[in-house]
């Protein structure tokens, strides 16, 4: 790159309210978009998964808005599937890579917006149809479908002689998935190409903010993982449609009637979607991991201890993280001898993960806490992922997986690990780049009551959840009346539910916090934290080219915090040594 | 000498506040948790198991318990401890980019340890799992469809009859439809629970006629899924007369909740007795 890459124009942002506000190309535009999407997603999912709560507790209530008055069994199956998916899909994806990826790796590499600023306005709006579809099927006849977000066939594959929700609502709940996954192929193209061509002089990978790593690998893979669920996708859709059988086997009887299908496996359906699921669970841990290591690196007032082994670790999970989706599959038929290998696979895991663990700990430790709200969330993060990441130890072994396989174990530990930990993500990096994304600060107060709620609130729903699973909850019942060892049990479903309860209430503190900091929070500075990386350099919120036609260049690592010498005890990544010498 | 102001003297006891809370709620979460898997209460715990291989899976859990345990209890309060000892109080922080010979130190503890439990587990399973069923092993096959489970044992011949999809017909009786050409499906007994000698190997063979189901017996720390297209070997020998309730574990479709059968192992003599009630009239 030549000298002259500082003297970028000035380019000016589009005026009309549809091209600044709706079909925009501004990167940043398109990360609130998504983090909007995002915000709606996760109130739906939230409420879905409330109703599910109160129906396990209270089955025989009567809700005003349910047809016919009481929750049907196929009701509740549909908001299994619903709050799945939804969630996965379009909160736990969306909102740290889509959004805050979107808002700030441009910004944070020292770059003017994504490589492919029109692609970019595409996924957004991709994705948003994708949405339309998913909601769609609550209103379709037969309803929502009810074959959980893994859509395991023949269930899914069959039409609706398997239940309620399996006609329309499937086929809407596949082409959704279809669309999102299209919508992300092309989100992670964006990200690659990004990262690797658009850093500024002097930002070497290795100056990468964790969270650029994060965004990074997550990208990658999104690209290997996406391709391989819409594939999945369009089959099933023909399997359902056009009369093919790559998931339906010979013999399959509903009802008395045998099937016109011959010669597919129900396996092959498994393989596809967890080939793509279980990566999707690092694309949805990622980016908060980064945001954890970010923001805890930055309220310590000390560099991330390690930097380099957490960058690896990323790389490590990410690479791991594609071989072992046969742990989905321990008891589902497929050949126990690579149920082993899968397992050996699944423990290494740990090992990446333990790495970023015992760094977060070194980065506390010896620093200057300063507890703001963002960084609450970050401390919750690693109490979050290590309880959560722990249990995996258990699932990860087929001999004990025989015990605790499609128990509320497996869900109190998916949730802990990859929801509650990626939702503390989510806050952490909401309270920390809100003043940057909006120009106004949250408020404190209102940000640490949420923490408190919420942190204390999700151990009480999700710790009870493991005994319940160990001692032979199962996953996705309607209610416990069907099988007679469950009713005792029931107190432990109760206390979920009241804590669910609580701590979903608590959120609307985040709704108002958020809502009434945009209009009436105090003026943001640059640089309110006292951060390093780029997006403290400029305006909050940063203009339409993110740094004014200024372009930094980029002399140091992302975390000099408390560098001895230095007059400030943080050191930002676009000053010149000299000019850091001559304030000493 | 650094001049403290009222305004920092009330930021240092605000965060010293933070912290003790923040501190203090972690703790209670690691010691209420622990106390319940130390002290076992009913809706914690599993019923014993019923097979041999079942305390080798027990033992498996319980193995990985204190390993995950003791990272647990201490990563959490080392985290308590840190928010705790280095909150906010004015000082400088301690500059430091990391350490490699802690790195190497626990990245390799890490790989003996997690890699070693993982090869550790492989015993429990390859027990079940990598062996066959003896040639003397009682065989029953047992089929599901939404919701229900059928178990079919061969009668006195010892054969299976063969069986004919479009045979099937819940409402005249012939919910597995077995060929009524095939002889050797004259005496199969079809039943709607599963009952199994004590003391003997029982071989289940597993298969669906619609969607996957599962067969899940907590006392036999057990669980195969059922699919169709395939027939699952599974085998186990259970030593404690009692019945037991099998569960379906894989989401099915609207009844799963409610799709259950009963195991129930009885004596040798009790076993004979089922098997002469239930052949049916020649």
């Amino acid at each position: 790159m030549s000298s002259h890459a500082h003297a970028h124009p000035v380019v000016h942002a589009p005026t009309g309210f549809i091209s600044k506000y709706i079909f925009s190309v501004d990167h940043k535009v398109i990360g609130i978009q998504y983090f909007l999407l995002a915000l709606t997603s996760v109130v739906i999912g939230i409420i879905l998964s409330l109703l599910m709560r109160f129906h396990l507790v209270w089955p025989g209530a009567h809700l005003p808005f349910v047809n016919g008055g009481i929750m049907t069994p196929e009701q509740y199956a549909a908001l299994v599937t619903m709050h799945g998916t939804i969630m996965v899909f379009f909160v736990l994806t969306t909102a740290p890579q889509g959004g805050f990826g979107n808002y700030f790796l441009p910004i944070q590499i020292g770059a003017a917006d994504m490589a492919f600023p029109r692609l970019n306005m595409l996924s957004f709006w991709v994705t948003f149809l994708a949405f339309v579809c998913i909601v769609a099927a609550f209103f379709v006849p037969g309803g929502a479908p009810i074959s959980g977000w893994t859509g395991y066939t023949p269930l899914s594959g069959l039409g609706d002689v398997t239940g309620p929700g399996e006609g329309w609502g499937q086929t809407m709940w596949i082409l959704s998935i279809s669309l999102f996954c299209l919508a992300s192929l092309l989100g992670a193209l964006n990200f690659i190409a990004t990262t690797i061509d658009l850093r500024a002089p002097g930002m070497s990978l290795f100056r990468m903010p964790l969270t650029c790593w994060g965004w990074f690998v997550t990208a990658i893979l999104g690209l290997l993982a996406f391709g391989v669920l819409l594939a999945g996708g369009i089959l099933l859709l023909l399997d359902r449609s056009a009369g093919t059988s790559f998931f339906i086997p010979a013999g399959v009887v509903v009802s008395d009637q045998v099937q016109n299908h011959s010669g597919g496996s129900p396996l092959l359906w498994q393989h596809l979607f967890w080939f793509f699921g279980h990566p999707e669970v690092y694309i949805a841990i990622l980016p908060g991991m980064g945001v954890a290591s970010h923001v805890l690196s930055t309220f310590s007032r000390k560099p991330v201890f390690g930097y380099r082994a957490m960058a690896y670790a990323i790389c490590g999970i990410g690479f791991l993280g594609f071989m072992v989706w046969g742990h989905h599959m321990f008891l589902s038929g497929m050949s126990p001898y690579s149920g082993f290998a899968f397992s050996v696979m699944t423990m290494a895991i740990g090992v990446p993960s333990a790495i970023k663990t015992f760094n977060w700990l070194g980065t506390l430790w010896g620093g200057k806490i300063q507890f703001k709200s963002p960084m609450l969330f970050a401390i919750g993060f690693v109490s979050l992922f290590v309880s959560g990441g722990l249990s995996g130890l258990f699932l990860a072994q087929p001999a004990v997986d025989n015990l605790l396989h499609a128990t509320y174990y497996v869900v109190a530990h998916f949730h802990l690990v990859m929801g509650v930990a990626a939702i503390f993500g989510i806050f952490a990096a909401t309270y920390f780049w809100f003043p940057k994304m909006f120009g106004r600060m949250m408020n404190e107060p209102l940000g640490k009551l949420h923490f408190w709620f919420t942190f204390v609130g999700a151990y009480c729903i999700f710790m009870p959840m493991h005994f319940l699973g160990i001692a032979g909850g199962i996953r996705r019942y309607a209610d416990s009346t069907g099988v007679q060892y469950l009713p005792p049990l029931q107190p432990l479903h109760y206390f979920m539910t009241i804590a669910a309860f609580i701590t979903g209430a608590a959120q609307l503190l985040f709704i108002i916090n958020f809502f009434w900091s945009l209009k009436r929070g105090p003026r943001a500075s640059i640089n309110p934290w006292n951060a390093t990386t780029l997006e403290w350099i400029t305006a909050s919120p940063p203009p339409h080219d993110n740094f004014g036609g200024n372009y930094p260049s980029v002399y140091r690592g992302p975390y000099e915090y408390s560098v001895p010498g230095a007059s400030e005890d943080f050191t930002p990544q676009n000053v010149p040594p000299a000019e850091v010498a001559r304030a000493k | 000498m650094r001049i403290r102001n009222p305004n920092t003297r009330r930021k240092d006891s605000g965060s010293a506040a933070t912290a003790a809370m923040l501190a203090l709620i972690i703790v209670v979460m690691v010691v209420t948790t622990v106390y319940i898997f130390v002290s076992r209460p009913v809706w914690s715990v599993p019923p014993p198991p019923i097979t041999s291989v079942g305390v080798d899976i027990d033992h498996q859990y319980d193995l990985t318990l204190y390993v995950t345990g003791t990272v647990f209890i201490l990563s959490q309060l080392g985290l308590a401890y840190a928010i705790f000892r280095f909150r906010d109080r004015g000082q400088k922080a301690h500059f430091t980019r990391g350490n490699n010979t802690m790195e190497v130190l626990w990245t390799t503890a890490t790989i003996i340890l997690f890699l070693g439990l993982g090869i550790l587990g492989h015993k429990a399973w390859a027990a079940v799992r990598f062996t066959e069923a003896s040639p003397e092993a009682i065989k029953v096959e047992v089929t599901t469809n939404q919701f229900v489970y059928n178990f079919r044992y061969p009668g006195a011949d010892g054969k299976f009859g063969r069986l004919d999809p479009k045979q099937i017909s819940a409402s005249t009786g012939n919910a597995l439809g077995i060929d009524a050409n095939d002889p050797a499906g004259k005496d199969d007994i079809v039943v709607p629970t599963l009952t199994v000698p004590v003391n003997r190997e029982v071989e289940l063979l597993i298969r669906s006629q619609d969607v996957i189901h599962n067969f899940f017996v907590r006392e036999l720390r057990l669980q195969q899924d059922a699919v169709p297209g395939l027939e699952v070997p599974l085998h186990f020998t259970a030593n404690t007369i009692g019945d037991y309730e099998i569960v379906c574990t894989q989401l099915c479709g609207l009844g799963h909740y409610r799709m259950r059968s009963v195991l129930h192992v009885v004596s040798d003599s009790d076993y004979l007795k089922f098997l002469k009630e239930q052949a049916p009239v020649q």
